[in-house]
């Protein structure tokens, strides 16, 4: 996808010749729930047959219809008489719309900061380094833990929180491809043109690039859901009377041994939007560049 | 293995610490006033005073920075308003049961991961290979807070076989050693398999079978030794996973280490605890990964002081 933009004078390995085959079944399967819950994510407000918060005291914890509920609510209901479908497609909708844009951020500062270290070098190449190193070597969750804590919890401070999740490995990415791009005949040459060092990794570094980060998101998409699900688990990322996969599968353990139909929905959810992009995302990856494989792990 | 680059990797650890060290002042002091933070709302004004000077926050903040650090190399991380004790005590008690089951769960990892990668590697394309791999897919991709509570349903309320929370017997510990260590296993065997695979087929190991070298002995002493490197850093980076998987197991299963503690700490905002918890931490996997490095380095005569690509 991103070959088409490499310069004339590119003596980067053509990797061109993608085979054609068919979408196997399993990768057919993976984008139709991925599709599935795109879809629930942004017209929720018009699919959900009730509203996320809206109660029915008279109809607590009724079982899903098809396990002789009431007919009107399809997964049954929670503890205070809410649909547990409606809260599922708004729940799938926040942590979506968490990891999306965890993505977008993450990905964006950490291809900057790769970008930076392989232009200046250096003592400044020498820094970003090491706090790649203390990113890599504390466990994430730890940090975000601490900030939530010292902070106090509010939905931009976790989304903020939550973006920077995985930062270090797309700059450690970059900075490794760009070192490698800088040294290859392409770049030298227009270097030599005089283009500004800018346009050079913008119109022609970055596309080269590109698959690999690609394939990254992929990788980085799903541990996203797992961490924003994990803290909203614990009670300490979305809040109530918001919903998310991971809180309803907080609230829904209370009452795991009367109404499991709460949390089972939410978690399968879970597992399986995490395999759909990761088994999607190991395609890919095979199928852009079988090399990748050992450039990262 | 040579002297400077142990010391090389000492002096990165070091830094890390510092950095962390660092990284919890600034965000301390960026959050307010640590004073009010980290006493109870209901404090006397003379006490606040005391902590106040105690702290030296009238002093300029380079000076604050030092005194913070010297305070926490004395060992004095802070006082827990919950607990009324210093939080170090309460952090310290908790160390024991966490390590109990992180070590359980590592033990388990190492012996699924490894065993079942090694088995995959041997037999590939057999029932074995693609039931380690579904078993790594699905290691991945489950959430271990939902897999805990899969299990406790299963094991706990439907068949009654195992407890669903407490501490005492090795039954108390089998559901979340298992919950912990299975992403971790997952993780291990994929690695395992596929670095086995890439040595299985190297030339060295077609000489070692044509000067008749036994089968065993020719995976034993051949191939795991040179498929180790990538194995052992897989181990290792992933063991901040470990901790942090931790933190989310514990509170599912009421097991009462430090993951359970900092997750009530930070909803109490007890920030003296959540203080020492993360430093705590901190020092672990500086002195974790210090060693990894060394053991990488021992693994690998070769690797001598290139740029932290360790963990690359």
């Amino acid at each position: 996808m991103s070959q088409a933009t490499a310069p004339a004078v590119s003596d980067a390995p053509a990797k061109t010749s993608h085979r054609r085959r068919r979408l196997p079944v399993v990768m057919a399967l993976c984008v139709a729930w991925l599709a599935l819950a795109f879809i629930l994510a942004v017209g929720a407000d018009w699919i959900a047959p009730y509203g996320y918060a809206e109660q029915s005291l008279l109809h607590r914890l009724k079982p899903p219809s098809f396990l002789g509920g009431d007919p009107a609510y399809f997964l049954g209901t929670d503890g205070l008489g809410r649909d547990v479908l409606s809260r599922l497609i708004f729940a799938m909708r926040t942590s979506i719309l968490i990891a999306f844009c965890g993505t977008l951020i993450g990905s964006a500062v950490g291809t900057f900061l790769g970008f930076v270290a392989a232009h200046f070098r250096g003592w400044v190449e020498e820094a970003i380094m090491l706090m790649i190193d203390f990113q890599a070597s504390m466990p994430f969750l730890i940090i975000a833990l601490a900030i939530l804590a010292f902070f106090g919890n509010s939905f931009e401070l976790f989304l903020f929180v939550v973006g920077f999740y995985g930062w270090e490995v797309y700059a450690r990415l970059t900075r490794g491809l760009v070192l490698q791009a800088n040294a290859q005949g392409y770049a030298f040459a227009i270097r030599t043109l005089g283009v500004h060092p800018m346009r050079i990794y913008i119109r022609h570094v970055l596309p080269n690039i590109l698959s690999v980060l690609v394939v990254q998101v992929t990788l980085n998409f799903p541990e996203l859901i797992l961490l924003e699900t994990s803290l909203s688990f614990l009670g300490l990322g979305v809040q109530p009377p918001q919903t998310s996969l991971g809180l309803m599968l907080g609230e829904g353990r209370n009452y795991i041994s009367t109404a499991w139909w709460m949390a089972i929905p939410a978690g399968m959810a879970i597992f399986v939007t995490t395999l759909s992009v990761s088994l999607l995302g190991d395609w890919l990856r095979d199928r852009l560049d079988p090399t990748l494989r050992s450039a990262e792990q | 293995m040579n002297l400077r680059f142990i010391l090389t990797k000492l002096f990165r650890a070091f830094l890390t610490l510092v950095l962390a060290v660092t990284f919890v002042f600034v965000v301390l002091r960026m959050s307010g006033d640590p004073v009010t933070q980290m006493l109870p709302d209901d404090a006397p004004p003379s006490v606040i005073a005391q902590y106040r000077e105690m702290w030296g926050l009238d002093r300029p903040l380079p000076e604050q920075y030092v005194h913070y650090v010297v305070g926490i190399l004395h060992g004095d991380f802070g006082f827990s308003f919950r607990d009324d004790r210093p939080a170090l005590d309460v952090v310290l008690e908790r160390v024991p049961l966490t390590l109990e089951l992180g070590l359980t769960a590592f033990g388990l990892t190492l012996i699924l991961g490894l065993g079942a990668g090694l088995l995959a590697a041997l037999n590939r394309g057999t029932g074995v290979d693609h039931a380690t791999m579904a078993f790594t897919i699905f290691g991945h991709s489950m959430p271990n807070f939902f897999l805990g509570i899969l299990l406790i349903l299963l094991f706990a309320m439907t068949w009654r076989i195992l407890p669903s929370s407490g501490t005492g017997t090795w039954a108390h510990l089998v559901l979340p050693a298992v919950t912990l260590g299975t992403s971790y296993a997952a993780t291990v065997a994929r690695f395992t398999r596929s670095s086995l695979l890439e040595v299985l087929h190297q030339p060295f190991m077609r000489t070692a079978r044509a000067k008749g070298v036994p089968f065993r002995r020719s995976i034993l002493g051949h191939a795991l030794p040179n498929a180790g490197i990538p194995i052992v850093t897989v181990v290792g980076l992933r063991i901040g996973a470990l901790v942090g998987g931790a933190v989310v197991v514990e509170p599912v299963f009421a097991w009462p280490g430090i993951g359970q503690l900092l997750v009530n700490a930070v909803a109490a905002r007890d920030l003296a605890i959540v203080q020492a918890v993360v430093l705590l931490i901190a020092f672990t996997m500086v002195v974790v990964n210090f060693l990894v490095d060394i053991t990488y380095g021992w693994l690998d005569p070769r690797i001598g002081v290139v740029r932290g690509e360790a963990n690359a």
